[in-house]
């Protein structure tokens, strides 16, 4: 970036000199800084072990739909007949038919997958998504802003947004069923499941027994637990007889923990900051030094002499404006 | 219904015609009684008052809706695409063109510049209105606004969250450039005192702007870090915040070229032609190594293949650089152009157009590859920009009136280059 002086003037040379310097220092220290270690991510302190988990064995779900009305039931939704088709604030999670190529039908229940490390956790503002001490991802609807952000960062499309209210809308998704888990009872959905498609655990225990059954019936199932590195991983599993992405599953989902890709540039801000703070003091005292003592320089413009307006007569004791 | 709708006219007159009515009565003929300002009611000028009147009655009829019958009334935004025009152009862009403020106070109080000084303060005035209407936007756009107004995100942080750290930069960014412009006010008040005050904690005041300024320009780009495997991969990249930093910078210095010109134009005064081509040689760099690292990153994470596919994604990557930065790049690098009057101005026209483009493509149209093209904005969310826009222009209007915003003719003025 060295320039020719085309035409030089008289201050020309020293402006070109210091824009060189402010932006190679503020270059230099950012590059530097996007080049150093990132700093781990301050990963949740949720055992991955211990977490309440969810399995879902696809190849088992008949789509009576037992799991989504007692959903609603559980949480006191009442979604109309049109609403119960998808995820929205008046419903949790919802049966996909989906249709395959050779005629099959198989039955995907979507619901929040409640991540380890959640996109929708590190993303929140306000700290109203949270991961609760036991590792389900739960709300404070009081804390909310509204802003959204949470559904741009989910990896699986999961938070909906309440449109149609003016002033109070919340976030809605399913929320493991947190109250009730946390009253010793089973989430809703999984009490009222009549063939065992869906099973609830620890993570640890209902992946030992997820590879348990890939082992045990390697031409049946694809080799895949979903949710076991994606996005980080997840509390609910699933298992399938059918490969997942003709299910509609999103496969091109990182295994790297979500947050920490915000994360990477986050932690490096206190570098690049200080570094910043550093080269502009100095620069500041440099040019104070170059400049000299002004001895005007705290006289406001209206008193100086040769400024064109009149001086008025000071009047600093009472502060008043010219009135 | 047609009872409701004689009922609506009515109550339309009555709450907003009539008060608008009399408000700007009122103002004007306050404003002649205090400043001696006089408008000549020529065609021109009523139609053009008529249309940002308009513009501003659907606004508040889309405001009021908002509030009582939530954001699905008025925005075309839904679950599978929940942030749209409001933030793509009132935040992301917003926050784009007000950046030369930091760069030019910078380049004044910490490197001494001091021929710079002239074009300051009307730039500062532009990065604050532009802020403060960020801010209205995002109280109108988040569902929650009153848990912003009770400081839950400071009470509630999440030093996570690329939001929250944007949110708490532009509020003391704000804060910030009042407190840079109100020397103004005090000149015009003659308030020794607090002109002091202010005058004496300007430079470290300055210093923080600028780091702030670095810390929420490049995270409005972290922001869109979050959406991996969501973002077109033209665009999604991990230098993205330094792009963004970078751009705020050589868009913001375009927007000083803008805002110079509309003012000389409007008000009737001379132009810093001098200066802004000054400004200009250096953007020209600046910004020509800002189209050399968008395409060398495309290329260095093994993507240049999408450069040249038959896309709409592809068309948008080339418009928005080649505008953004390519061709005033080129343009700008010679000096018969950048000391030309209107060769500059529009040029500097054109990076804001493309810097504009860059956002929208980050936070809106780039997502379209992963959600299909389901979201433009509504007719009402774009009237509700463009009010915030031409509010901000008239309070702007108003302030340089009332306030020494720019420097008396007599001092170093050029009118040259016509
Ligand atoms: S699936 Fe989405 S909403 Fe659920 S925890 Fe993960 S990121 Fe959050
Ligand atoms: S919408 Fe609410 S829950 Fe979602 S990120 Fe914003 S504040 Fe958090
Ligand atoms: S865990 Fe509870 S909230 Fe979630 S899908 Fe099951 S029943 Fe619904």
């Amino acid at each position: 970036m060295t320039a020719q002086n085309n035409q030089p003037r008289t201050d020309g040379s020293i402006t070109r000199r210091q824009f060189i310097k402010l932006s190679a220092a503020t270059v230099g220290s950012v590059v530097i800084a996007h080049q150093t270690k990132t700093r781990a991510l301050a990963a949740s302190k949720v055992s991955r072990d211990t977490a309440p988990a969810m399995l879902v064995d696809l190849s088992r779900c008949i789509g009576c739909g037992n799991c989504q009305r007692s959903c609603a039931e559980a949480n006191g939704l009442a979604p109309t007949t049109e609403q119960a088709q998808g995820l929205n604030g008046q419903n949790f999670t919802y049966i996909k038919k989906v249709e395959l190529e050779d005629g099959q039908v198989r039955f995907v229940k979507r619901q929040c997958m409640h991540c380890l490390d959640a996109a929708c956790v590190s993303a929140c503002p306000a700290s109203a998504l949270h991961q609760t001490p036991e590792g389900p991802i739960s709300y404070y609807p009081n804390r909310c802003l509204g802003c959204r952000y949470c559904m741009v960062s989910c990896p699986f499309d999961i938070p909906r947004f309440e449109w149609e209210n003016g002033l109070t809308p919340e976030i809605r998704k399913c929320m493991f069923c947190y109250e009730r888990q946390q009253e010793g009872e089973l989430p809703a959905c999984v009490a009222n499941c009549p063939t065992g498609a869906i099973r609830f655990g620890t993570r640890s225990e209902l992946l030992a027994y997820a590879h348990a059954r890939l082992a045990a019936n390697p031409d049946f199932y694809v080799d895949h637990i979903y949710g076991e590195h994606e996005a980080g991983g997840t509390a609910w599993l699933y298992i399938s007889d059918v490969p997942f992405e003709s299910l509609g599953f999103r496969t091109d989902v990182t295994t790297r923990p979500i947050p920490a890709y915000t994360w990477d540039i986050m932690s490096k801000l206190p570098t690049v900051v200080g570094s910043m703070a550093v080269v502009l003091t100095g620069a500041a005292i440099a040019t104070q030094r170059r400049k000299g003592h002004d001895p005007d320089h705290n006289v406001p413009p209206w008193e100086r002499e040769g400024e064109g307006e009149p001086i008025e007569v000071k009047n600093t004791q009472s502060d008043q404006g010219e009135g | 219904m047609f009872q409701d709708i004689l009922m609506l006219g009515a109550l339309f007159i009555l709450r907003i015609i009539v008060p608008l009515l009399l408000v700007i009565g009122i103002g004007y003929s306050l404003l002649r009684r205090l400043t001696g300002v006089k408008l000549d009611f020529s065609p021109k000028f009523v139609t053009g008052v008529g249309l940002v009147l308009s513009c501003w009655a659907i606004a508040a009829i889309a405001l009021i809706l908002r509030f009582t019958n939530g954001l699905g009334a008025i925005t075309n935004l839904t679950d599978e695409f929940p942030l749209g025009l409001w933030i793509g152009f009132d935040v992301m862009a917003g926050a784009m063109l007000g950046g030369g403020a930091f760069v030019l106070a910078g380049l004044v109080y910490v490197f001494g510049i001091e021929r710079y000084r002239p074009i300051l303060r009307s730039t500062i005035l532009t990065a604050f209105l532009g802020y403060a209407l960020l801010i209205v936007a995002l109280l109108i756009d988040v569902g929650r606004p009153q848990n912003i107004l009770m400081l839950r995100p400071v009470f509630f942080f999440n030093i996570h969250s690329v939001l929250w750290e944007v949110a708490m930069c532009v509020m003391f960014y704000t804060t910030v450039l009042a407190l840079e412009f109100l020397p103004a006010l005090f000149e015009r008040l003659r308030w020794k005192r607090a002109w002091q005050i202010v005058h004496k904690i300007t430079l470290p005041l300055v210093i923080i702007g600028i780091l702030l300024s670095t810390m929420h320009q490049s995270s409005l780009g972290s922001m869109w870090l979050i959406a991996n495997g969501k973002l077109n991969d033209l665009w999604y990249t991990p230098w993205l915040p330094v792009f963004f930093w970078i751009s705020a910078i050589g868009v913001g210095l375009g927007m000083v070229t803008v805002e110079s010109n509309l003012s000389s134009r409007a008000f009737k005064r001379g132009l810093e032609q001098d200066l802004l081509a000054s400004l200009a040689k250096f953007n020209s760099y600046w910004l020509g190594f800002y189209a050399i690292a968008r395409l060398a990153d495309v290329v260095w994470r093994g993507k240049a293949y999408m450069l040249t596919e038959p896309t709409l994604m592809t068309l948008l990557f080339w418009v928005e650089v080649g505008l953004g930065a390519i061709v005033p790049a080129i343009l700008m690098s010679q000096p018969k152009i950048r000391e030309h009057k209107n060769a500059l101005y529009a040029i500097g026209a054109v990076i804001v157009v493309g810097g504009i483009l860059n956002r929208l493509c980050v936070s809106m149209f780039g997502m379209w590859t992963y959600t299909g093209p389901v979201y433009l904005p509504s007719i009402m969310e774009v009237a509700l920009t463009a009010a915030l826009f031409t509010f901000g222009g008239a309070v702007f209007v108003l302030l340089s009136r009332l306030l020494p915003v720019f420097p008396k003719e007599e001092t170093a003025l050029t009118a040259s280059g016509d």
